[in-house]
C-alpha cells in the first residue's frame, strides 16, 4: 500500500516536472526581445499585443465580477437567514455555473453579447464572459473568507453599538480579505488561461486594442492560434514558457495570502 | 437605593426550550452584582438579555419587561445606543485583527468621534481606566494579537470603556485566563465599581465572593436567591444554595 501512494506521489511530481521541463527546452530557445516586438506582423509574430490584451481582458472582467461576487458572499454569510430558500438557491446557482465547461460559456457570450447585443467580436463582449465564468469562483472563495472570520469579532463589534453594516465593512470584510484575493488571484489564472471562450466571443486579432470593442487575443488564445496555424511552432512554445510562468506566479501568490489568512484567522 | 436594570416577568425561549423563567430581579447601581450557577443555568443568557446580544440568536423569544434607568430597552430603545449604554466583555478576549490603538478607537469612531485628539484622548485614558497603559503604551500601533491573553481581556475591557458605557456586562472574563491575570482583572473590577454598575457571570464562586456585592444564584433557568454577596454565601436561605456553594453539585 505505501509503495502505491509513493509511486503515485512521485507519479504526479514527475508528470509535472516533465511538462515544465519540456515546454521549457522547446521554449526557451525561441524566446527572442522580438517576440515582444509592439506590433505583430506574420513575419514577427510578437506575443506583446496578446499581453497586453489579457491585462486589459482581466481588469475588465475582474471590473464587473469582483464587487457582485463579493457583495453575493456577504449576502449570503451575512445577511440571509439559515436555511433560506434564496440562499440555497444562489449556492446551487454557483455550484453548477462552476461545473459548466467554459466552452458553454464562450458559446453563451457568443450569442448573447457578441449577437444579440450586436458587440461583435470584441475584448467587452470577452470579459463579459469571462466575469460570468469567474462569478462562482469569486463568490465561492469569499464566501469561505467569510465564514472564517470568528463570531466573536461580530460579537465585539455589535458589543460596541456598531450596526451590521458598520461590523460588516470594517471588521469582517476586513479580516477576510487575504482570504477573498486569493481566491480573485485564482480567478485571473482561469481568466489567463482560457482559450475556448474567448474565441467564440473576443476573436483572434492579434494588435493591440485600441477600443474595449475592438476583437483582440489575449496570450493563451495567441498560443492556440500560433500551434494551430503551424508556422510558428517554435514562438508558440516561446510563448507558453511566458504563459506556464505566469500561471507559476499567480499560484505562488494566492498560496501565500491564503497561508497569511489562515494565519490570522487563528488570532 | 436606585437600580440600574430593573427585571420584571422574564421569560426567554429558545425555539420550544425555556432558558430563563420568570426572572425577577432589580440590579443596584454602582457596586458588581455577580451571577452564579451550574452551566446551563441561564445566567449568560440573562447577561446577554441585558445589552440584547440574544438578538442575535434566531429563533429567539423573550418576553416580560427589562428598563435601564426607567427606560425599556425592549421598547423604542436604539439597540446600538443600549449597547453603547451596556457594554460587554465576553468570555474569550476577542480583540479585533487591528493594532491596540484601533481596537480601543473603534467604539468612539462608531459613535461619531472622528477628531485625532479626542480619540487620542479616549485611547489613553480607557487604557489607563484598564490599568493596561503602561504595557502597550509603546505599541499601540502594533497588532492587538499580539498581546498576551490576559492583556487582551484588560484591552477589551478598556474597548468597552472607550465608549463611555453606564453599565458594564462581563460573561465570564477571566475563564480563559491564568490566575495572575485573573487577580488583575479582579483588582481592576474593584475599582472600576466606583463609576460604573457591573454584573459579572462567573463558574467561580471564589471570585464571586471576593469582588461582588451581590449575588444570585440561578438554577435551571430560574433565580434561586438573590441578595447580599455575603448573607448569601454565610447564610444561603435556600436548600439548593447551600448544597450548589457547599460543592455538592454543579
Amino acid at each position: 500500500m505505501a509503495a502505491i501512494t509513493w509511486i503515485g506521489a512521485i507519479l504526479t511530481i514527475g508528470i509535472l516536472l516533465y511538462i515544465i521541463g519540456f515546454i521549457l527546452i522547446k521554449g526557451l530557445p525561441h524566446l527572442k526581445p522580438s517576440l515582444f516586438a509592439l506590433e505583430y506582423n506574420s513575419e514577427n509574430v510578437s506575443m506583446l499585443p496578446a499581453i497586453i490584451t489579457t491585462i486589459i481582458m482581466t481588469i475588465i472582467a475582474l471590473i464587473i465580477a469582483v464587487p457582485l461576487g463579493v457583495c453575493a458572499a456577504i449576502y449570503l454569510v451575512e445577511y440571509a437567514k439559515r436555511g433560506n430558500k434564496a440562499v440555497t438557491l444562489i449556492r446551487m446557482t454557483t455550484e453548477t455555473l462552476s461545473g459548466i465547461p467554459s466552452i458553454v460559456y464562450g458559446l453563451f457570450g457568443l450569442l448573447f453579447f457578441v449577437t444579440y447585443l450586436g458587440w461583435g467580436y470584441s475584448v467587452l463582449a470577452g470579459a463579459f464572459t469571462m466575469s460570468i465564468m469567474i462569478l462562482p469562483l469569486i463568490i465561492r472563495s469569499s464566501e469561505e473568507a467569510l465564514r472564517a472570520v470568528p463570531d466573536s469579532f461580530r460579537e465585539g463589534s455589535f458589543g460596541l453599538g456598531a450596526g451590521k453594516l458598520r461590523t460588516v465593512a470594517k471588521i469582517v470584510l476586513p479580516t477576510a480579505t487575504p482570504g477573498i484575493l486569493s481566491g480573485i488571484i485564482l480567478a485571473v489564472g482561469r481568466i489567463v488561461g482560457e482559450t475556448a471562450a474567448l474565441i467564440y466571443t473576443a476573436g483572434t486579432v492579434a494588435q493591440i486594442p485600441v477600443s474595449p470593442m475592438q476583437s483582440a487575443r489575449t496570450l493563451a488564445v495567441h498560443m492556440y492560434a500560433l500551434s494551430s496555424e503551424g508556422l510558428h511552432t517554435n514562438e508558440a512554445y516561446a510563448t507558453a514558457v511566458v504563459l506556464l510562468i505566469v500561471v507559476i506566479l499567480i499560484n505562488l501568490a494566492s498560496t501565500k495570502l491564503a497561508g497569511r489568512f489562515g494565519g490570522k484567522a487563528q488570532g | 437605593m436606585s437600580y440600574c436594570f430593573e427585571i420584571k416577568g422574564l421569560d426567554l425561549f429558545y425555539g420550544e426550550f425555556q432558558a430563563l423563567k420568570n426572572i425577577n430581579m432589580n440590579i443596584e447601581e454602582g457596586g458588581i452584582t455577580a451571577y452564579i450557577g451550574p452551566s446551563g443555568c441561564g445566567k449568560s443568557t440573562l447577561i446577554k438579555t441585558l445589552n440584547r446580544m440574544n438578538d442575535l440568536i434566531e429563533g429567539c423569544k423573550i418576553t416580560g419587561e427589562i428598563k435601564l434607568f426607567g427606560e425599556d430597552i425592549y421598547g423604542n430603545m436604539d439597540v446600538n445606543v443600549l449597547r453603547k449604554r451596556v457594554g460587554m466583555v465576553f468570555q474569550k478576549p476577542n480583540p479585533f485583527p487591528m493594532s491596540v490603538y484601533d481596537n480601543i478607537a473603534f467604539g468612539p469612531r462608531t459613535h461619531g468621534t472622528r477628531s485625532k485628539a479626542q480619540l487620542n484622548q479616549i485611547v489613553e485614558e480607557s487604557l489607563q481606566k484598564a490599568a493596561i497603559w503602561d504595557e502597550v503604551k509603546d505599541r499601540l500601533h502594533k497588532s492587538a494579537l499580539g498581546l498576551s491573553g490576559g492583556q487582551q481581556q484588560r484591552l477589551c475591557i478598556a474597548r468597552a470603556l472607550a465608549v463611555n458605557p453606564e453599565v458594564l456586562l462581563l460573561d465570564e472574563p477571566t475563564s480563559a485566563l491564568d490566575p495572575i491575570s485573573t487577580g488583575k482583572i479582579e483588582e481592576l473590577l474593584l475599582t472600576l465599581k466606583e463609576k460604573y454598575s457591573i454584573i459579572i457571570v462567573t463558574h467561580n464562586m471564589q471570585q464571586a465572593t471576593r469582588i461582588s456585592d451581590n449575588t444570585a444564584f440561578f438554577l435551571l433557568g430560574e433565580v434561586i436567591e438573590y441578595g447580599k454577596t455575603e448573607d448569601l454565601f454565610a447564610m444561603p436561605k435556600d436548600k439548593r444554595t447551600e448544597d450548589y456553594i457547599t460543592g455538592r453539585f454543579g
